[in-house]
């Protein structure tokens, strides 16, 4: 196998990859489970442990234009290392979406929660698993997982209108609920966007190993 | 005498497909031999009007013998032999009927190294125009060949200073202007680019450009980012295990670079074998 040295610089960027992705997937577990808990130490963990994820991003962002400029990359190497650059940049904005659910936590504070928390575990659970499947489709594709993982982000959709739908009859209800109602909306929102963002990486997985784009419906 | 004058079609706006884009260049099924070493194999292959081929691939694949099978230059070396079939739009180049000096003239080359005639500027480019019996204004052919060449401006006042005195990249546009003169409808170029530094070779890759518009232009490059910049489709030659040439695959240079269909062609583009 020639180019070695560079074949070595691919394989490292991709277990970053994956890396930053085990990083991220812990982070909503943490932020979801620190809520549920009422963990406030835990909440505070997830918004200071965000930076690491942000800035091994950019470390990993920056190696993939390097290695674009120096090394010329063509084909399935240049699918590659685009990937890599989508990929992390959605993962980095799945920290932020961890990172706000631990913030929203720490704003509600020692208050109760408005009900018992099911559904919006159920999500992040969901949301987890996507993210981990997705992952794994960049490594090794497989058409039925990917497919899995855009059939689950309709679950996790109808989810998300079934907490709001819920959560909008205790506003109306009485209107002093608002407040507690507005975070977990806030939260449920955060978690819908998890999925969404889970479904792109499975589609970046699709571009990677065939070189065209698909999008889910 | 064949009469090469078929089908060319009138300056209408560049077409965008091979639909409409008509086959210029082709082969079939075309083997070549050096003696008794067999050099290219089974080769089919078209290359359409006003678009650049880039013909790549790893050393001894065939790439240049190929390209100079289409006005027909292998056959000044001796003890060579074709199978299969070169053609210039209808006309079968290897058919006895067709006068070779005349193919040139419509098939231009270009070659690696600049070889401008030690002569005047002026006279490298009037050349071809005064062999073939040119009657009309020598001059204003002189000169919009030169600044179809990209090189008018820079040697306009000094026409009568040998075309040798030029510096590597001008000597390379020389010769295009020198192509150029004699109105072909196609420029061969095999590595135009390679004795050249950088800069001299981002103008040739610019002038090709230009010449697209008018030009049916076919390069042989060592080059993968020169092939991948300058041009439309992209060939990849290989050789087989008769250690000749073969077409691997021919596809859009888009396609080819981002995700071609061959795993070889894979192989070779990223490097990974060549």
């Amino acid at each position: 196998m020639a180019r070695t040295e560079y074949t070595q610089q691919l394989q490292q960027i991709q277990d970053d990859l994956l890396l930053l992705g085990s990083m991220v997937e812990k982070a909503i577990v943490r932020a979801v489970d620190a809520l549920k808990d009422r963990d406030l130490d835990g909440s505070q963990a997830v918004i200071d442990e965000d930076d690491q994820i942000d800035d091994f991003q950019v470390e990993l962002e920056e190696k993939c234009v390097d290695l674009i400029a120096l090394q010329a990359p063509m084909a399935s190497d240049l699918r590659r290392l685009i990937t890599v650059i989508q990929v992390a940049s959605e993962l980095e904005r799945v920290g932020d979406y961890a990172e706000g659910i631990a913030k929203i936590s720490l704003r509600m504070g020692d208050e109760p929660p408005l009900k018992p928390l099911i559904d919006i575990p159920r999500m992040a659970e969901l949301g987890a698993t996507m993210l981990r499947e997705s992952l794994g489709t960049l490594t090794d594709l497989n058409m039925e997982v990917a497919t899995r993982v855009a059939e689950t982000d309709d679950v996790v959709d109808s989810l998300y209108e079934r907490i709001f739908r819920e959560l909008f009859a205790y506003m109306t209800e009485d209107p002093s609920n608002i407040q507690r109602a507005t975070y977990l909306i806030w939260i449920a929102h955060l978690l819908e966007r998890i999925a969404d963002r889970s479904t792109n990486i499975a589609e970046r997985a699709i571009y990677l190993q065939t070189g065209k784009m698909q999008h889910f419906q | 005498m064949i009469n090469l004058n078929v089908g060319r079609s009138g300056p209408e706006e560049p077409a965008a497909d091979d639909a409409v884009r008509d086959v210029v260049l082709s082969s079939n099924e075309l083997s070549f031999w050096y003696g008794d070493t067999l050099a290219l194999e089974g080769i089919s292959l078209e290359i359409r009007e006003r678009e650049v081929t880039a013909i790549i691939g790893p050393s001894g694949c065939g790439k240049s013998t190929y390209l100079r099978l289409f006005n027909r230059m292998n056959e000044l070396i001796p003890r060579t032999r074709i199978e299969g079939q070169v053609f210039f739009r209808d006309t079968d180049i290897n058919h006895a009927g067709v006068d070779p000096v005349e193919l040139r003239r419509r098939i231009g080359m270009v070659f690696q190294k600049p070889n401008p005639f030690p002569k005047s500027i002026y006279d490298n480019v009037a050349y071809g125009p005064r062999v073939n019996g040119f009657r009309g204004d020598l001059d204003g052919l002189v000169e919009q060949s030169l600044r179809r060449a990209a090189l008018w401006r820079e040697v306009s006042d000094d026409l009568d200073k040998s075309g040798l005195a030029l510096s590597g990249g001008q000597q390379q546009r020389l010769c295009i202007a020198r192509a150029l003169a004699v109105e072909p409808e196609v420029i061969l170029m095999d590595e135009p680019c390679s004795a050249l530094d950088p800069i001299a070779t981002t103008r040739i890759e610019d002038l090709i450009a230009e010449l697209r518009d008018d030009y049916t232009i076919v390069i042989v490059t060592h080059n993968m980012q020169q092939a991948a910049r300058v041009s439309n489709k992209t060939a990849f030659f290989m050789v087989n295990d008769n250690g000749a040439g073969i077409l691997v695959e021919l596809g859009i240079t888009e396609q080819i670079f981002t995700n071609p269909s061959d795993e070889r062609t894979e192989a070779y583009i990223t490097g990974r074998f060549g």
